[in-house]
């Protein structure tokens, strides 16, 4: 393998990837104010097929996007509804959303499967595209790919560089601090978990108008899952969520040039890579034994290297909040 | 005091009726919501229904059929109700299922030349509920030990047993050949359970799991486990003050949730598809999820949900041939009803809190 | 700015938690707000911030109208309240804590920020490091930065719900001269306690509340003793306890170290008596509960020794599992029934089962029956077998509690065992608690009641915020003494404790 094969591997991870980021970053975003979207899977195939529906009947992608992010946010919006105001549980229902979704976008979209359609143009950014190595690995690739870098950062400077951003950090770590600090609770979760939603919705259409182009039933079936692991992997920070999904795309590339030439296993096996490391990252972050551990360690070498493994859960992930 | 305590008997009372009306809302939505998800396709919901009807119950062999899908689902339904009732959500049944019935292709090959048949077979099953409680056990092992989510390690655990399930297909179990999706190469019929005709449907494995079911029923009423497990799942402090032991409590209900799955997936093997397939579990420990979520997990509806459930898979699978209509819409009926039944238990104890009660 | 609350009432479902409470509080003044648990102090506080939302009366800020119905309401009114349990994001930093909730342009400006932090607490002298994690400080230097915050919102009223549990010394003499100095410059200080000591040497006034109503309201300085008969209100009740102690040893305790989070508690060398009935008053929230919990074999004690006689003598059981103490003939009460001592939607009989020791696999649905129908007579509950525990009154679900303690009993350990029970129910409860005492049971128990203390104890341990007495003989008890000592005013009781003696 020579090195600029190894650059069409990294690139084509990094087109692979694109979905997946629009998925985990939407995921973070709701887990960080505190409600757990379970309907990933479900909501991007529903969002998928609705995304190539609608930019099939109007021939505009972009009104795909935008319908995908609605559908996208109406999932969302079930599960805030049952969730932050019934007070049911947001497993339960985003459970049953991610099963009811799968289906029903099979079964809507039957008129739709193998239909050509719109895409996303290809877009190679001028100058930019003229850099050695980087240009080749990141910008000869199209709008979607370009914006999900956007997004990558743009949530990053908004969780640690913003005042809203601090704020919705705070309603998922300790909700009734920030209601003390003046903060509408449930309006910031309401709209967070919406915010997310409309970004799996985006990552669905990523989908069937990208880098699947088209419909076919359960075509990006599993990568919500792989979406909700790789948002523990990531520890609930942008960038590492990020890291995680390109981690993850590599992983799929080298797979499948593997696969022409080994030709035993198929890239499904390799689907498992995130749900292992996911596990992995929790038994390593989730016990006791590491602070036993680390407790031997002096406090100056211990704090920034416990920081830099622990990435704890927000503390109020996945409960309600009860004002009064 | 006493203006209260009539209070509470009034609400005695009306409490099921409330949460009733709220359960025949939800029922009645649902079905709007299906019929008109339904005319969206452009087609009848009347013949759609009759069409589901006929594919369930049309001839001997789709009523067969129902039952070697109602027999994980079953199986699945039963063991969640122990870790539901332990206040666990095990989303990794699923993969449990799939553990199993690994296991049990594990035996069958091994041993179907060197062991006479039946006892291959029964060897088979056994080795698939180890195979099950061995996955549900790690999940628990995780959760008691670890801290770690069951929900998450469930869900992770499931991918794993599957990808281990698609590496063993196309690696070492694969067949001479070539490999391909279609699964492992089929088993002589010595090793197939027995059959009902020339239909799907296993009786010994229907009998297995209606033996499961009721097991899981005297045990829930009868028995002190199964009592202390309600206590545990209800509230874990109070249950600890009043002396249970907790971890073994927890541990168990993975175990047994893990063996009933595993005893599916075994059977699965066995019974229905003679090999190891990909789909082996066929979403049911997912669909078992759904059935236990519906009843609320009052065993005693497992068999009715389930064989309605059962009947809605089974009736779908010529949708697609009669009406040129996707099969998923069975999952669509099952969802929204799960759903909405969710969404209307979500509603009545808003309306009970409202009305002042606790 | 003057606060001025006028006729304010709460409520929490059938408790009164305020009824007609009125209190103003002058601007540069410190005034203190005292009274026993439950007397309605923090539920005042809270509506006054906003925190929580009043049923009716009228709040005045600078004698103008104030809509206070949100904590945003508040802090825009400049009002700002320090909650008894810090509310603040521990795994963030404390730049971020200080941070977080102010208004201010889409951007944090951290060079800003750290500027406007490090010249208020330059001003205090507190001395916290901004990239520190907020779950790695003291709850003192928390707390000091949720003072620090509330001040850089601009508040002009500050609240302080019991700020003096669980701080060192040099941080509460800090906290008391950043108080003073805030007074001096204009702001009105509520400072919410139930130490005496605090209150004299902190406040210019103070107000006393009791059970949701407001006694009165003096200047500091004033006795002690007419802030202690403002709070407690009466004369003690006379002992009722017949004598039930006999002379061998139930349990002995060798200098006891406890801790959580918020206090450390030392216990000195204890040995209590079969048939004796232990009381341990104080706020709540002292390391009673603790102290409790250890006994019972909850919690592990972090030094010292506990022995526990059972049917083999006097046993260490200093570090063994819990369900051990239960063979051993330890019972535990605990206060919040349906939370830890009862499982709502189990019924009366099926606890009965839970406590029966089961050999076989199935349950005895008879004679389970039979055990539950003799217990609802027995403790005369209202209630039958089958009935929820959930939908039981709290005096039923007491006696349900009461019935399910195994037997022999040797030492039990209860939580408020009477707390939200009518008298009758309450005399009921103590002739059976009594009756077991003469069969050889001792008892320990607390309870903010102290009529109860009184009323029932052999002896009483006073805590106040982790201080521990000696015990004392009932019969030597006074209101006043005892009432100094909750507040945290020992004398050479305290200081006995800490030596080791007795």
């Amino acid at each position: 393998m020579d090195f600029s094969e190894l650059i069409v591997i990294l690139a084509t991870a990094i087109a692979t990837a694109t979905p997946l980021v629009f998925a985990s970053i939407g995921e973070t975003i709701a887990e960080r104010a505190g409600v757990i979207n379970l309907s990933a899977d479900g909501t991007i195939l529903m969002a998928a097929m609705t995304g190539f529906a609608a930019a099939l009947a109007t021939n505009s992608v972009l009104v795909g996007f935008l319908a995908a992010a609605l559908v996208g946010a109406a999932f969302a919006l079930v599960i805030a509804f049952g969730a932050i105001t019934l007070k049911q549980s947001q497993i339960a229902i985003g459970f049953v959303l991610a099963l009811l979704g799968a289906d029903l976008s099979s079964f809507l979209g039957n008129p739709v499967v193998l239909v050509p359609g719109p895409t996303v143009p290809a877009f190679n950014i001028p100058l930019l595209q003229d850099i050695p190595v980087l240009g080749r690995l990141l910008f000869q690739s199209d709008p979607l790919v370009y914006a999900s870098y956007i997004l990558i950062i743009v949530t990053w400077v908004f969780f640690y560089r913003t005042r809203p951003g601090l704020l919705l950090r705070s309603v998922g770590e300790q909700p009734a601090a920030a209601f003390a600090r003046g903060a509408n609770v449930v309006r910031l979760r309401y709209i967070y978990t919406l915010i997310g939603g409309a970004l799996m919705g985006i990552a669905g259409a990523a989908f069937s108008l990208d880098f699947k182009a088209g419909w076919t039933n359960r075509s990006t079936a599993g990568y919500g899952w792989i979406a909700l692991a790789i948002v523990i992997f990531g520890g609930w920070n942008p960038l590492r969520v990020a890291m995680g999904a390109y981690f993850f795309g590599i992983l799929q590339s080298l797979a499948s040039v593997a696969q022409s030439s080994i030709q035993s296993v198929p890239t499904q096996a390799f689907s498992v890579a995130p749900f292992v490391l996911m596990i992995l990252v929790l038994v390593l972050t989730s016990g006791e034994w590491l602070d036993n551990l680390m407790s031997r360690l002096p406090l100056k070498v211990r704090r920034p290297i416990l920081r830099a493994i622990r990435q704890p859960a927000p503390a109020a992930l996945g409960k309600v909040f009860e004002q009064d | 005091m006493k203006e209260k305590s009539q209070s509470t008997s009034r609400a005695l009372v009306f409490r099921p009726a409330r949460g009733l009306t709220y359960q025949a809302g939800a029922l009645l939505l649902s079905f709007l919501f299906i019929t008109i998800i339904i005319l969206l396709t452009g087609e009848s919901p009347f013949r759609v229904v009759a069409s589901l009807w006929d594919g369930a119950f049309g001839t001997t062999d789709q009523f067969a059929r129902v039952f070697s899908t109602l027999t994980p689902l079953v199986l699945c339904s039963s063991g969640l109700i122990f870790t539901f009732t332990a206040g666990l959500y095990n989303l990794g049944v699923e993969g449990q299922i799939v553990a199993g019935a690994i296991a049990a292709t594990f035996i069958l090959r091994e041993f179907q030349a060197v062991l006479p048949a039946p006892l291959v077979v029964a060897a088979g099953v056994i080795a698939g509920m180890l195979g099950g409680i061995l996955w549900g056990l790690l999940a628990g092992v995780l959760k008691v030990f670890g801290k770690i989510n069951e929900i998450f390690a469930g869900l992770g655990m499931n991918f794993v047993a599957q990808g281990l399930a698609i590496y063993l297909i196309f690696g070492p179990w694969k067949r001479p050949g070539i490999a391909s999706m279609s699964g492992t190469e089929p088993f002589g019929e010595s090793l197939w359970l027995g059959r009902f005709g020339q239909t799907d449907a296993a009786p010994v494995a229907l009998i297995i799991a209606i033996v499961a079911l009721a097991l899981t029923i005297i045990i829930m009423r009868n028995t002190h486990f199964g009592l202390r497990l309600k206590a545990v799942g209800q509230n874990p402090r109070a249950s600890f003050i009043l002396g249970m032991p907790a971890t073994r409590l927890l541990l168990s209900s993975f175990i047994i949730c893990g063996a009933f799955a595993g005893l599916a997936g075994g059977l699965q093997v066995v019974g229905l598809f003679h090999r190891l397939v990909p789909s082996i579990s066929s979403n049911l420990g997912y669909l078992a999820l759904l059935v236990v979520m519906l009843i609320s997990f009052n065993a005693l509806w497992i068999a009715p949900v389930a064989f309605f459930f059962s009947a809605l898979n089974v009736g779908s699978l010529q949708l697609p041939m009669v009406l040129r209509m996707e099969s998923s819409l069975s999952g669509v009926i099952q969802g929204t009803l799960v759903l909405l039944a969710l969404l209307a238990r979500g509603f009545s104890e808003r309306a009970r809190k409202a009305a002042g009660g606790q | 700015m003057n606060a001025q609350l006028n006729h304010i009432y709460k409520s929490f479902g059938a408790v009164q938690a305020n009824v007609d409470v009125s209190l103003t509080v002058q601007s540069g003044a410190i005034h203190g707000l005292l009274g026993e648990n439950g007397a309605g102090k923090s539920t005042l506080v809270k509506m006054l911030s906003g925190f929580i939302t009043r049923d009716a009366g009228e709040i005045l800020l600078d004698d103008k109208p104030a809509e206070v119905r949100t904590p945003a309401d508040g802090i825009r009114a400049g009002v700002g309240m320090l909650h008894q349990d810090p509310l603040d994001f521990p795994p963030m930093t404390v730049l971020d804590n200080f941070v977080a909730g102010k208004a201010g342009g889409l951007f944090l400006n951290r060079r800003d920020a750290v500027q406007e932090f490090k010249i208020l607490a330059d001003q205090f002298n507190f001395a916290l490091d901004v990239d520190e994690q907020m779950g790695n400080l003291t709850i003192g230097e928390r707390q000091q930065l949720e003072i620090l915050r509330l001040l850089s919102l601009g508040v002009s009223t500050l609240i302080l719900d019991e700020p003096t549990t669980g701080i060192s010394a040099s941080q509460k003499t800090a906290l008391f001269d950043a108080l003073r100095k805030l007074a001096g410059q204009g702001k009105s200080i509520v400072f919410v306690s139930h130490k005496l000591e605090d209150v004299e040497e902190l406040c210019n006034q103070v107000t006393v509340m009791r059970a949701g109503h407001v006694v009165g309201t003096v200047d500091i300085p004033c006795p002690t003793s007419t802030l202690v008969s403002m709070m407690f209100g009466r004369e003690l009740a006379a002992p009722v306890k017949p004598p039930t102690c006999q002379a061998d040893i139930a349990m002995r305790i060798q200098g006891l170290t406890i801790g959580d989070d918020r206090i450390d508690v030392q216990v000195a060398d204890l040995t209590v008596r079969r048939g004796e009935v232990i009381g341990l008053a104080g706020l709540e929230g002292s390391g009673q509960r603790l102290f409790l919990l250890t006994c019972a074999g909850v919690l592990r004690p972090a030094t010292g020794k506990l022995y526990i006689r059972d049917a083999n003598g006097l046993c260490e059981m200093t570090g063994k599992p819990y369900h051990q103490y239960q063979t051993s003939g330890v019972g535990y009460l605990p206060a919040d029934r349906l939370r830890e001592g009862l499982i709502w939607g189990l019924s009366i009989q099926e606890h009965v089962v839970l406590r029966t020791s089961s050999s076989g696999l199935f349950i005895d649905r008879e004679a389970s029956r039979q055990v539950a129908d003799q217990a609802i007579q027995k403790f005369n509950i209202r209630g039958k077998a089958d009935t929820r525990v959930g939908q039981l009154s709290g005096g039923n679900q007491q006696r349900t509690q009461l019935a399910l303690l195994p037997s022999p009993l040797n030492l039990v350990l209860l939580e408020h065992p009477t707390r939200g029970l009518d008298i009758e129910s309450t005399i009921w409860v103590w002739q059976q608690l009594i009756e077991r005492c003469r069969n050889g049971t001792s008892i320990i128990f607390a309870s903010s009641d102290l009529d109860e203390i009184v009323q029932y104890s052999d002896r009483v341990i006073v805590f106040s915020g982790g201080k521990v007495s000696t015990p004392i003989e009932t019969t030597a008890l006074t209101a006043g003494k005892l009432g100094e000592m909750i507040g945290g005013k020992f004398g050479n009781n305290g200081n006995s404790a800490y030596a080791g003696v007795n």
